[in-house]
């Protein structure tokens, strides 16, 4: 799994929020753009491209985008 | 073959904007949910105006824009889940508000999101097995009535209605091959619970939330992140295409952020894929239909297109389809 091209794929979630705002040391829970919804988004995006599960409760305990990644990876 | 012959919608002369809501929710969580959902303006019915009134504006809207004689009509379906009656069905009280002819049949349709893929389909099996020639559809819901004064959905739903003529002629052919599906485990997912007779001697408490619709807003979009996908395979597949054949995928306008999450699993590019919730908000079952007028207005869909259309939510239920125009 590449780090980049999560990244790249973490940020297209977003509308407003520059996908240069996303880096692995991102702590994406206080990004303004950030909501539960966003949160959907993420478990769908990652099932659909990486064909993992992941679940809310996986997402609040992460603080950065680097940790979303360790733990797709690591599913 | 059967075929689109004229198409029109009309929504109720109320508006609503975001900052209505302002005193009721708060003005930094409206503005920030409503820009995530895509929705500026909604149309809201008055007190006593119905999903049959707005239906009846709808038809005679259509009948005029396309010069379409009433008598010509020999079968109504009414697509509605907030009719004006448990019974007698609204159908035959449209029959009569329009004043159509009494050998004109009707049915009602009770679904949402997925309403007008359902009705286009069983009103084009009709006309192709002659059991009718000039099928008027009618979509219209008025969501607005049974949500509670201080539910976030009031940022998202507005009502509205759409009437569409199904014939053996018209500006647009109307694909052969549907593919529906339906999963009425989560019924409970989105749902006015007080609504019919399982509930209905339940005490009738105002404050009960059982009177207003419920929606798990994370069941919905786990649901249609995990459905669309394969109805949108499959509907390809029926048609030997491939996504590029495609000109323009037009589904249920649920809400823009889903729309676009939906839009990135299935790998549809941004150009294609048509967002026309701004002025209206999600007007459930007639969400399509507008979306399709709209974007024949601006050209978007041109003589040739090639148009997907798809439904999907409450039921559970999901339809998809294509157009061409």
């Amino acid at each position: 799994m590449d780090l980049e091209k999560f990244l790249a794929d973490f940020a297209d979630i977003f509308d407003e929020t520059d996908a240069s705002e996303i880096k692995a040391d991102t702590q994406f829970h206080y990004l303004d753009e950030w909501s539960s919804m966003s949160g959907m988004a993420v478990i769908a995006i990652v099932k659909s491209i990486y064909g993992k599960e992941i679940t809310g409760e996986d997402i609040k305990k992460c603080d950065t985008v680097n940790d979303l990644f360790e733990l797709v990876k690591n599913k | 073959m059967a075929y689109i012959k004229a198409l029109s919608y009309y929504l109720p002369d109320k508006v609503s904007s975001t900052s209505d809501l302002y005193d009721l929710l708060g003005k930094e969580y409206v503005d920030k949910v409503a820009k995530q959902v895509g929705v500026g303006f909604r149309h809201i019915s008055s007190k006593n105006q119905t999903s049959s009134d707005l239906a009846v504006c709808a038809a005679e809207k259509m009948f005029e824009e396309y010069k379409i004689e009433r008598e010509i009509i020999d079968y109504v379906i009414f697509c509605t889940q907030t009719p004006d009656y448990l019974m007698p069905s609204t159908s035959c009280i449209l029959q009569d508000r329009l004043k159509l002819s009494h050998n004109c049949g009707t049915t009602g349709i009770d679904l949402g999101c997925s309403g007008f893929v359902y009705g286009l389909a069983i009103a084009q099996s009709f006309v192709k097995a002659g059991l009718a020639k000039n099928v008027l559809f009618l979509t219209a819901d008025t969501i607005s009535k049974v949500l509670s004064e201080t539910s976030e959905s009031r940022l998202l739903f507005g009502d509205g209605a759409a009437a569409c003529l199904i014939s053996d002629e018209g500006f647009c052919k109307i694909g052969s091959e549907f593919v529906l599906g339906s999963d009425g485990s989560g019924y409970k997912d989105l749902i006015l619970e007080n609504s019919g007779m399982r509930n209905y001697y339940a005490e009738k408490d105002p404050d009960d939330p059982k009177n207003y619709m419920y929606m798990n807003g994370e069941n919905i979009f786990n649901f249609t992140a995990k459905t669309v996908p394969p109805l949108v395979d499959s509907t390809l597949e029926k048609y030997g295409f491939t996504k590029e054949d495609v000109d323009l995928f037009v589904f249920h306008q649920a809400n823009k952020f889903m729309l676009n999450t939906v839009r990135k699993v299935c790998g549809i590019s941004k150009d294609k894929f048509y967002i026309d919730l701004e002025n209206y908000g999600n007007t459930t079952s007639s969400t399509i239909p507008i979306a399709l007028k709209d974007a024949m207005d601006k050209q978007i869909i041109k003589p040739g297109s090639k148009v997907m259309i798809a439904g999907f939510g409450i039921g559970l239920s999901w339809a998809g389809g294509i157009l061409k125009f």
